[in-house]
């Protein structure tokens, strides 16, 4: 009798992590360290989640992690200089730049920049060193490492990432803005993790950048917390522009604590396969939160946004737009979860999901889930799945604005109903030139990098 | 300019117009008066190539060429201009993007390159004074949250800035209080010349007061029943529509 072997990836990383645990601890600071042996329980448990898990339903993962990945330990030595091989040209926007570089901080006059005002950028393993007491704090306090197996494993594997430090009541009007690049020579799983704390009353612009620059396979599995203090202010804008053969696995978590503002903007210009995770804890009275989100997918690209927006506290409100324009037989998916607890009222919370199909092929999932426990409350929650308007594109022609140049400005107002929820006008300007570009099929690369990525 | 000769459409298999003639020259305003539900509008629709009307029979003529050939965008080049009688709104995209588009197009098919940013920005502001419309306007998306007023005198902005030969007005006056009837009316009078033509859609003779027709023509049931001069709207405005429906003469 032969008896066949086959390995699931589950076990396959498992035994990565056994076997790598000393090169994977050696390295890294107790902080990060402390939570790997629970967390790979958790994984060994819980494994990869699968479309029978809600959460899930229309995103398949673990087929992502049947391909031969490398996964390095340690940063992999390459020379190059950031700015002949990456410069984000987006002008009169002058920023506090960190780079990842698969998955590691790329040193920039070292692994920890802190500013006049006291605000630190750094990697996140050397903030563990030398800041204990408020990476301690924060780190690994919302992640959900019990029922995602995803983020479970993030935890286990993590060595690296960013992490940002507003120190109480200081206000940048400079973005900082973190870039994470893939490049290298061979297939790469990467899993790094980023930490950002803002302190009561402090004010930031956090602007996140995910580019791939060699025409490798990629999957990142990253996990972002956010801790954003009272009567403090946040805006983030992630910009997802990465090749056809890379995944992005995205777990973004952020809570709120009283009176604090919370903008978030996830665009997804390009990617193969690309999955957002958002959980928004409101969790001290008068906070508000607004997500938003636009998603781009053509050919087999797959996009899918899960936001899970929790009210556990009265007087908060909450806003949620996502926007997708789905080209050829490119998938989507919205899950917008939203639940009220029992104790919070006078919530109000809204969501409101936008899809245009331009084919009959591409298809797109949207499901709102109002969970509401208390009795005084304003929420409500729109989906709509439709084609270019007709009628507009009709009166567009009547102006003497050809069918094609029509239908691209109709998408092009549909996109900026999202985009022009980013503060900054440059960046603005500048990501509704990407959006342009990517609509009229342009967009090889989101800025005049010289390699070709897309 | 205009010639129409035995024009019958149909909407989804049901016959709308039952045989239109009508010849619109240069320097001519008419009007096109009758009940609702007559086909004024499904006339419109005929003439600017809106999908959903089918031309079963007849031909229209604008300046020598085959009219119905052509798409709705080369029509617009070509100088016929719809105010619709219920504009779109179309959100996100800013009114000077869409004039911006609107006017390059029409330039292109001219030969002539686009317009300079700062050219452009001048020939809005002339054309908005022309038409006295509120600054902001422009800066918004197209008839987003505009009021029935500020749609119709948007329409009529639209026209200053692409100056067509001939401009069909669909009830540019319906919903619009008297100061916003009289502005509306002052625009197109300050756009007429020698070398275009207005065809004026409305119900009633208010619009008439201002701007003038040559001839009025009485739309019913897919026809034109009559055509005479401007008197005959004030005619109407005083027997109303009821003798038609009847199939009495004047
Ligand atoms: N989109 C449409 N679908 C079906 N029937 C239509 C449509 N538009 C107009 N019609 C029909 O065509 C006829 C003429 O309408 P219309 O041209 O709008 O009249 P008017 O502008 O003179 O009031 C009416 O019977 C109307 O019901
Ligand atoms: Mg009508």
């Amino acid at each position: 009798m032969t008896q066949k072997t086959t390995i699931s990836p589950r076990e396959e990383l498992v035994s990565l992590y056994l076997e790598n645990l000393d090169m994977i601890t050696e390295g890294s600071p107790d902080i990060l360290n402390r939570f790997r042996e629970e967390a790979i329980q958790h994984f060994k448990l819980l494994g990869f989640p699968s479309v029978k898990n809600e959460k899930y339903k229309y995103s398949k993962i673990e087929s992502l992690f049947t391909k031969d990945y490398e996964k390095y330990f340690a940063p992999k030595k390459i020379s190059f200089r950031i700015e002949d091989i990456f410069r984000c040209d987006i002008p009169e926007l002058d920023t506090h730049l960190a780079v990842v570089l698969n998955g590691f901080y790329f040193p920039n006059n070292g692994l920890t920049t802190k500013l006049p005002n006291g605000i630190i950028i750094s990697s996140l393993a050397e903030a563990a060193r030398n800041y204990p007491d408020i990476v301690g704090k924060y780190y690994n306090a919302q992640a959900e490492n019990d029922t995602d197996g995803l983020v479970a494993l993030n935890t286990a594997f993590v060595q690296d990432g960013v992490f940002i430090y507003v120190p109480k009541g200081v206000v940048e009007e400079k973005p900082i803005q973190l870039i994470n690049l893939l490049l290298s020579t061979e297939n790469q799983l990467v899993q790094y993790r980023n930490l950002i704390v803002v302190e009561e009353s402090a004010q930031a612009n956090v602007l996140i950048c995910d580019h791939s620059l060699s025409p490798m396979q990629y999957l990142s599995n990253v996990v972002t917390e956010v801790h954003v203090g009272a009567n403090a202010s946040l805006e983030m804008v992630k910009m997802q522009n990465e090749h056809n053969d890379s995944a992005q696995l995205n777990h973004s978590y952020i809570v709120q604590e009283r009176d604090s503002h919370v903008k978030t903007n996830v665009l997804s210009l390009h990617g193969g396969f690309i999955r957002n995770n958002l959980k928004m804890l409101l969790n001290g009275e008068g906070a508000d939160a607004h997500a938003y989100g636009l998603y781009l997918a053509d050919r087999s690209q797959h996009t899918d946004n899960y936001t899970y927006i929790d009210h556990a506290v009265p007087n908060c409100s909450s806003n949620e737009l996502y926007k997708g324009i789905l080209d050829d037989q490119a998938t989507g998916a919205f899950f917008g979860k939203i639940l009220v607890r029992q104790d919070a009222q006078k919530t109000q919370a809204y969501q409101a999901n936008n899809n245009l199909l331009l084919t009959a092929d591409a298809k797109v999932s949207t499901k709102p889930q109002l969970e509401i426990y208390a009795d005084d409350v304003k929420c409500s929650h729109g989906a709509t799945v439709g084609q270019i308007d007709r009628e507009a594109l009709f009166y567009m022609q009547s102006r003497g604005i050809g069918e094609h140049e029509a239908t691209l400005l109709l998408m092009f107002g549909f996109a900026h109903e999202v985009v022009k929820q980013v503060s900054i006008e440059s960046l603005r300007d500048r990501l509704d030139d990407l959006v342009e570009k990517r609509l009229r099929g342009e967009l090889s690369r989101c800025n005049n990098c010289p390699m070709n990525c897309c | 300019m205009l010639v129409i000769k035995d024009l019958h459409a149909k909407i989804n298999d049901k016959e709308i117009l039952k045989g239109i003639n009508l010849e619109v020259k240069a320097g001519e305003v008419h009007a096109i008066m009758g009940p609702n539900g007559s086909g004024k509008s499904t006339l419109a629709s005929v003439l600017t190539g809106r999908e959903l009307v089918e031309v079963t029979h007849g031909q229209v003529e604008f300046n020598g060429k085959n009219l119905l050939e052509m798409s709705p965008e080369i029509r617009s080049r070509e100088g016929i201009f719809l105010s619709f009688q219920y504009p779109v709104e179309i959100p996100g995209v800013s009114m000077v993007n869409f004039m911006k588009a609107a006017v390059n197009e029409h330039r292109k098919y001219k030969g002539l390159g686009p317009l300079s940013a700062s050219d452009f920005l001048k020939l809005l502001r002339e054309r908005k004074e022309l038409v006295e419309i509120d600054s902001a306007l422009t800066n918004r998306s197209v008839n987003e949250g505009f009021s029935g007023g500020e749609k119709k005198k948007n329409e009529i902005f639209q026209m200053a800035m692409l100056e067509p030969k001939l401009a069909i007005l669909d009830e540019t006056d319906s919903g619009l209080d008297i100061d916003a009837l009289r502005i509306v009316a002052n625009g197109v009078n300050k756009l007429k010349r020698p070398d275009n033509a207005v065809v004026v859609i409305t119900h009633y003779q208010r619009l008439l007061d201002y701007i003038v027709p040559d001839f009025v023509h009485i739309l019913y049931n897919g026809r034109i029943v009559k055509s005479a001069g401007k008197e005959l709207a004030l005619e109407l405005e005083k027997k109303g529509y009821d003798w038609i429906k009847n199939g009495e003469d004047l």
